[in-house]
């Protein structure tokens, strides 16, 4: 299986603070693979900084062949990565029609068949079409940006925290929906802090801490080690 | 109601408005406050509609619009005085060097473009600051336009601070109107293409924006140069509106009043701009014109506190009430539309229907 996306020792910073250090890991071709750690490990902005919206210090990014590193958002995302943004940030005076064309304003082809698409996937959002997106319920908001990512035809998704602050019910429909989107052959790579649910629907994760990686395994190695347990999963470690 | 019938309507009222004017026109004295109202109130319509596609559309809070309009009222009243009436006009500066006079509308064009070349240089640095700063910014900048266009070294091109009179203007209160109107429907053709959704976007979350692969600096400035462009334009309007011009004219309070204007249409509405602008004119210049009089008295009671310069503690106590207790205007975010208002009636008369029903019931 070959890989979509091949980070090797990236480095982030803000202003004098590193947050990403010298980190690599890869996302091979159609699977789900997570990044989980706690808050300020610098998951987020290694998201951002594969998509453009910050600059990497160092470090190469390779998607499909070419170097992403350096490029400005717009012809990274023409590429073929979309990120759906941390906290949603749906746009909220547009009606939700609007936001999915939001989606696809990188491509000029017919949006016939993707609406449709992905209006099959979130009924709700065809129902809801002409609703100003900032009346939605947080879940549905959930769901419109995922489907506003979708509209671009990424062949990576990346997905900043899609469980920040739902209620239990509604996660659950987020990563069924995960799931199916994968299905369909979307390649996605998830940031969670969830980290429970995240590694039971990834076939690969990494376990992030201030900045660097500090564990690779499949998402069920993952779930079974020790000091994730202790760490993320919050259950004490066996003596 | 179906695309083609909404057009069909659309055509039909405008139509309607233009043989209305027409009408009016022929039927009225010349003299009438009515058609003052109707001239300006065309041109402060386009220039609100502008300063909205930045605003209300894009969220970039600019206050230069005034700046952009003394650009375009200038290149208009530049090229189209006549070569023939240099010599008395720029009496000062041995007839100034610009020896050609242009057609109208070509000028008028002139005027757009060299308010658009000026906004791009500025958006240039501007662009990069966020609200309040690039409201002090843009403000300062129009201020500094119309310094510049007074400065007596610049003379043989813009006469220095002295009027520039005698070149074309309009009769009829159709020309503004035409002109207002093909470039607010440019606008509004913008707001509804991929374009404008992505200014809306912008304005809505930059961050997000981004994220879809939106051109942040790209689209701002888009966004600033096409509105100072139809801001030119109605500068040069007003400059054959009021037939000379002055760069004293476009002082900051200029651009308040268009600021004014857009906030009682609400931000966001085309519809709301161009209503309110007529509004806003009408009562400035025609129905609160009493509040200035010193000597009013009504039935023998001498009305106080009224004198020249009143009505503006008025406009200044309306803002006040606008922004603390109906923030969205007369539209919101809404457009007039026939539909909404053929549903307005639909429903008030439904209502009233069902009121006599219950009364004949009793």
């Amino acid at each position: 299986m070959s890989n979509i996306l091949e980070v090797k020792n990236l480095n982030v910073s803000y202003g004098g603070i590193k947050a990403v250090k010298d980190i690599s890991f890869v996302v091979p071709k159609g699977e789900v693979v997570t990044l989980i750690g706690a808050n300020g490990a610098g998951k987020s902005s290694t998201l951002r900084s594969i998509v453009g919206l910050v600059k990497p210090e160092s470090g190469n990014i390779q998607f499909k062949e070419g170097e992403l590193a350096g490029l400005p958002t717009d012809q990274i995302v023409s590429r073929g990565i979309t990120l759906v943004p941390e906290g949603r940030r749906v746009f909220p005076d547009m009606t939700v029609l609007e936001n999915l064309k939001i989606g696809a304003y990188m491509r000029k082809d017919d949006l016939e068949e993707d609406l449709k698409w992905v209006h099959d996937l979130f009924p709700r959002l065809k129902e809801r079409s002409w609703q100003l997106a900032g009346t939605l319920s947080g879940g549905e908001q959930q769901m419109l940006a995922i489907g506003r990512a979708l509209m671009s035809k990424p062949e990576l998704i990346m997905m900043d925290e899609p469980s920040l602050g739902l209620a239990p019910i509604i996660v659950q429909g987020v990563f069924d929906i995960i799931r199916e989107i994968n299905k369909q052959g979307v390649t996605i790579l998830l940031v969670e802090q969830n980290a429970n649910m995240a590694l039971k629907a990834a076939n690969l994760g990494y376990v992030m801490e201030t900045g660097r990686i500090t564990m690779t395994g499949t998402g069920m190695e993952l779930l079974e080690n020790e000091e994730v347990k202790a760490a993320y999963l919050g259950k004490a470690k066996e003596k | 109601m179906s695309t083609k019938t909404k057009a069909a309507w659309n055509v039909g009222l405008i139509a309607a408005l233009l043989g209305l004017l027409f009408i009016l026109e022929q039927v009225m004295p010349s003299g009438s406050m009515l058609f003052t109202v109707l001239k300006k109130g065309a041109i402060y319509a386009l220039v609100a509609v502008s300063m909205n596609l930045l605003n209300g559309f894009t969220g970039l809070f600019s206050l230069g619009q005034a700046g952009f309009m003394l650009l375009g009222a200038y290149t208009y009243a530049i090229l189209t005085i006549p070569t023939e009436s240099r010599a008395s006009v720029y009496q000062y500066f041995d007839g100034g060097i610009v020896q050609f006079a242009l057609p109208v509308p070509v000028a008028l064009i002139a005027g757009g473009i060299v308010a658009a070349i000026f906004a791009y240089l500025i958006g240039l640095p501007v662009l990069r600051l966020k609200s309040d700063y690039l409201a002090i910014a843009t403000l300062g900048f129009a201020e500094i336009i119309r310094a510049v266009f007074q400065w007596d070294k610049l003379g043989p091109i813009t006469n220095g601070s002295n009027l520039l009179r005698n070149f074309p203007s309009f009769k009829s209160v159709l020309y503004p109107f035409i002109v207002s109107g093909i470039c607010i429907a440019l606008i509004v053709m913008l707001i509804n293409s991929t374009y404008g959704r992505a200014f809306k976007a912008i304005r809505d979350d930059e961050i997000a924006a981004e994220a879809m692969g939106i051109n942040l600096a790209h689209h701002k400035r888009l966004a600033f140069v096409i509105s100072s462009f139809f801001a030119g334009v109605s500068g040069g309007l007003l400059a054959m509106y009021q037939t000379t011009i002055q760069a004293s004219m476009f002082k900051s309070a200029m651009t308040y009043e268009i600021l004014l204007i857009v906030v009682i249409g609400g931000i966001g509405s085309v519809t709301g701009s161009c209503i309110s602008s007529f509004l806003f004119i009408a009562c400035s210049e025609w129905w609160l014109r009493f509040l200035d009089n010193e000597n009013l008295y009504i039935g023998g009671f001498h009305v106080p506190f009224l004198r020249p310069g009143f009505r503006k503690v008025v406009f200044a106590v309306v803002i006040m009430a606008m922004v603390l207790f109906y923030r969205q205007g007369i539209m919101g975010t809404k457009e007039f539309s026939i539909e909404a208002f053929s549903g307005f009636f639909k429903k008030k008369f439904g209502k009233k229907k069902v009121e006599e029903g219950g009364g004949s019931h009793e």
